[in-house]
């Protein structure tokens, strides 16, 4: 439906996108993941056409579009801000699209209403838009994208403008209703739980570059790299030492007579590298039990109900966060760490 | 968001500097250059012909105290009147803290001659005790400092009520609540917490009072009487045939006056306290719970707006006098609509209307123009000479009017194609020309803001919806853009067509403008001829700030 080849976008001297690479599925929820900085909103705007790659194309619907001004593309765009014309009301906004392209008035008027019914605004037609909440405004702003029923809906951090509460249950919605219509969508956002929630595969970006590409359970499971997997979940990161020893290297040295399984990704090598476990791999135990595990006090108790997270540190001084099952006696003082049954860690290449 | 760098913008970029250079610059230059020029290279000789004449320091020095102490005098009125009107609740408080502000819609001309009405040795109020006394002869004669600074005080208090009012509204009630929670009685809040808290904007208003009344000619011009200041000099240097000196008056001149500027530009950006918390409401104005004590502030503020509306009144009662009907009555003894009828009827009367509409609508086309074409370059782009560009847009609304006058006058008098010089004095030319440099600031704001309040996304989220670029400028940009632009076209107007400074140094005999006309109608004690222009002026100012504050208020939205 949609793909990126090879795109690069530079400002000036900095790289705001390098080399980007990626497609996106008929009917499929992609969300572009990263932290501000990241290049995902840049990426946005090359895929609507506010901006012009440096480099690389754009493809839509096996159509290269990377000349075409926005106007041309077709694409729905939902922006952070909203951008409803503050003087239209409210079916004026959502008749926008289909008057400017040249849509007769009669089918106008029925494809407003079916847009504005679909995202539960019927009878809100002749509204300002400016007297609505915030979560009408969104809806709105998403009918107006959809009313031209364009092939590919691309939405900029659609949510952020959204108090807690109210994302919460928008975010729900805004799922069932692209489900419901079946577009194809990209989305923008910061919000790793977010991205969770509405995609069906993220591709996480940082400086410019595409770190991991995958479904949700891929990303948080077998991350790619040390910052795909901090910026997924908690990550819990130790040093460590892979051993190339009997085992072929699928064994780290945590500490002194502490070792634990590893997963190794590629382009390591034996030697010191950076470790990860997720809090929910690890188990606390007694502190006479010692054997593989590592001897560390509990700083802080937090009880989640279907977990307890505890903050540790270590007899190294390094911090641990670890999610015992929630039926879990709770324990206090000095205790030892181990590695869950059946779990591993992951070895990446050391910091550079 | 970024702002965007295109390749073409000097296309329109360095058309509107290299107009805005010859328009402003030049010519001021050219006026400096005027000032050093002696029988053989430069000299300072004028400068020392100015500095050693006793009446040309006695006027620099007036001018100095005067606009001192008009800010003193502005002061003195408009803070209370901010004080009252925002901080206590009394029946009738919206609409006369409105009417507070009604002095704005006097232009500076009809101001003056509505104190002559009221006033002067003339006017109402001395007739009245001249009446009652049954003295001979007058027992005033209002000229000289204290009349001019009456004046000043009058027409200026408006920035102090305006800058104190919206200083109060904006500023955190919880630094005053903390001040009493701390124990301090109220006048003890109000002296250390409230009146510096509101420094800023009354340092702002007393630097504005300072500029507009270093640059104020008329009140000097027909009050001064043998009261020099630098304004009045200018003229008379330059009826007399002295350019050299009149140079020099007007470059010392624009000097006090751009150092204000940059003063004031220094202030307005140095950082200015509005409310530690976010979201700051102002306090609501405080309900009076003696009922006496409501009514008493209540017929306070009639009083004093009814006091402030009097120059108005004066004006309209004045238009219905026929001329030659008031001698020595108190009050006009006949009125009708004769002098309104003479402007359909009898063409000298109707012609400087009509020169000034016209003089004034091509002004302001001008401006449009270039305000809408330097603000959308000053909101959205970012190149090279930007700050220029916003620099060149204020220039000259620190030139006071005599200023300009001069500088277009000496250059604009020779035919010199290839230095830029072409002859428009004495011609139809000129005054348009002045109109349209004088309000290039007032209107470039206006579309400045408006294009500021333009969310560029709204054209991002048209273009995404199929949407041409035409189209998106039809159906998106126009509709939110123009509001706030006609307001500042509109008040431009306005102003143009009431202008007096410069059209008196500029203006021909053959297109004279209403300014002009209104000088000569009082010259030949024609007052009700010389008031009825005074109120179409009132008029079209107050029709055109309802029409703005209506489509500024209800007709574009602001997010």
């Amino acid at each position: 439906m949609l793909r990126l080849d090879s795109l690069s976008k530079r400002f000036d001297d900095t790289r705001a996108v390098s080399d980007l690479s990626l497609e996106v599925r008929e009917g499929e929820l992609l969300s572009l993941l990263g932290p501000s900085g990241c290049g995902k909103t840049t990426t946005l705007r090359m895929i609507a056409g506010f901006e012009t790659p440096t480099s690389g194309r754009v493809l839509l619907a096996g159509r290269d579009v990377t000349a075409l001004p926005p106007q041309r593309r077709g694409v729905g765009m939902v922006f952070q801000s909203y951008a409803l014309f503050p003087h239209l009301d409210v079916f004026e906004n959502v008749a926008f699209g289909l008057r400017a392209r040249g849509a007769p008035a009669r089918e106008v008027a029925g494809r407003v209403a079916a847009a504005l019914e679909r995202v539960d605004l019927a009878g809100y037609e002749k509204r300002s838009v400016q007297a609505l909440s915030g979560g009408q405004q969104q809806r709105v702003a998403l009918a107006r994208a959809l009313a031209p029923e364009p092939p590919l809906l691309v939405l900029d951090e659609p949510l952020s403008n959204l108090d807690a509460a109210l994302r919460e249950r928008t975010r729900a919605q805004l799922r069932a209703l692209l489900r419901e219509v079946g577009i194809t969508a990209v989305f923008v956002t910061h919000d790793q739980e977010e991205a969770f929630d509405l995609s069906d595969r993220i591709a996480v970006l940082d400086h410019g570059r595409l770190q991991q590409l995958g479904t949700p359970e891929e990303l948080y499971h077998e991350p790619a790299n040390a910052f795909v997997a901090s910026f997924v979940g908690h990550a819990n990161f130790l040093p460590g030492r892979l051993s190339n020893g009997p085992g072929g290297g699928d064994e780290a040295e945590v500490a002194e007579g502490v070792r634990w399984p590893v997963r190794l990704t590629t382009g390591i090598a034996p030697g010191p590298v950076r470790l990860m476990v997720r809090p929910e791999d690890l188990r606390l135990g007694p502190p006479e039990e010692r054997g593989d595990g590592l001897g560390a006090r509990v700083v802080d108790r937090r009880f989640a109900g279907a977990s307890s997270h505890y903050r540790l540190r270590t007899g190294q001084g390094w911090e641990l966060v670890v999610a015992t099952p929630g039926a879990a006696p709770h324990v206090e003082g000095e205790v030892v760490v181990r590695l869950a049954d059946g779990a591993v860690v992951h070895a990446f290449p050391e910091a550079p | 968001m970024k702002l965007r760098v295109p390749r073409g913008v000097w296309w329109t970029a360095a058309p509107i500097i290299l107009v805005l250079f010859w328009l402003v610059v030049y010519p001021n230059a050219f006026l400096l250059r005027e000032s050093l020029a002696g029988e053989r290279g430069w000299t300072l000789g004028h400068y020392a012909r100015f500095l050693g004449s006793a009446s040309e320091r006695e006027a620099l020095w007036n001018s100095v105290w005067l606009s001192a102490a008009s800010v003193l005098g502005a002061a003195l009125v408009g803070v209370p009147l901010a004080f009252l009107f925002t901080r206590f609740d009394f029946p009738g408080r919206r609409l006369l803290g409105g009417l507070a502000a009604l002095p704005v819609l006097l232009p500076p001309l009809v101001g003056v001659i509505a104190f002559d009405f009221l006033y002067g040795e003339a006017g109402f109020l001395a007739r009245g005790i001249q009446a009652l006394f049954g003295l001979d002869s007058p027992p005033w004669r209002f000229t000289g400092a204290w009349a001019i600074l009456v004046v000043h005080a009058y027409t200026m208090y408006v920035y102090f009520f305006m800058f104190a009012s919206a200083g109060l509204a904006r500023l955190d009630p919880a630094y005053a609540e903390a001040g009493a929670a701390l124990g301090a009685s109220r006048a003890r809040v109000l002296r250390r917490v409230t009146l510096p808290l509101l420094g800023p904007a009354l340092v702002g208003a007393a630097l504005l009072v300072f500029m507009t009344a270093m640059g104020s000619f008329s009140a000097p011009y027909i009050f001064g009487g043998g009261f020099r200041v630098l304004t009045t000099q200018i003229y008379a240097s330059k009826l007399n045939g002295d350019l050299a000196m009149a140079a020099v008056e007007t470059a010392v001149l624009a000097a006090v006056s751009l150092l204000f500027l940059a003063l004031l530009q220094r202030y307005e950006s140095a950082r200015t306290y509005t409310g530690a918390s976010k979201g700051t409401t102002a306090a609501p104005p405080r309900p009076l719970r003696s009922r006496g004590r409501r009514i008493a502030l209540s017929a306070l503020a009639w009083v004093l707006v009814g006091f402030l509306l009097l120059p108005h009144a004066t004006v309209l009662l004045v238009s219905l006098v026929p001329e030659g009907t008031w001698t020595t009555q108190l009050f006009p003894p006949v009125y009708s609509l004769a002098n309104y009828r003479s402007l359909f009827s009898d063409p000298s009367v109707a012609e400087p209307l009509l020169n000034s509409l016209q003089m004034a609508t091509l002004a302001t086309a001008a401006n449009l123009v270039l305000a809408v074409a330097a603000a959308r370059l000053l909101a959205r782009r970012s190149f090279r000479g930007r700050g220029l560009l916003g620099a060149l847009v204020v220039l000259p609304w620190a030139l006071p009017g005599t200023v300009l006058a001069i500088a277009l006058a000496s250059t604009f008098s020779v035919h010199q194609p290839l230095a830029g010089r072409f002859v428009l004095v004495g011609t139809f030319a000129i005054l348009p020309l002045a109109y349209f440099i004088r309000n290039v600031p007032l209107v470039t704001r206006a579309a400045l803001s408006s294009f500021r309040q333009l969310d560029p996304t709204l054209e991002e989220a048209a273009s995404v919806l199929g949407a041409s670029r035409f189209t998106a400028l039809r159906r998106v940009v126009i509709p939110l853009v123009l509001p706030g632009l006609a307001a500042g076209a509109l008040l431009g107007f306005v102003t143009a067509l009431g202008e007096f400074v410069a059209s008196i140094l500029l203006y021909t005999p053959r297109d004279r403008p209403i300014s002009i006309a209104i000088l000569s109608e009082l010259r030949a004690f024609d007052f009700g001829g010389a008031a009825v222009y005074g109120v179409l002026l009132i008029a079209a100012m107050a029709l055109v700030l309802l029409v703005g504050y209506r489509a500024v208020s209800d007709g574009s939205p602001r997010l």
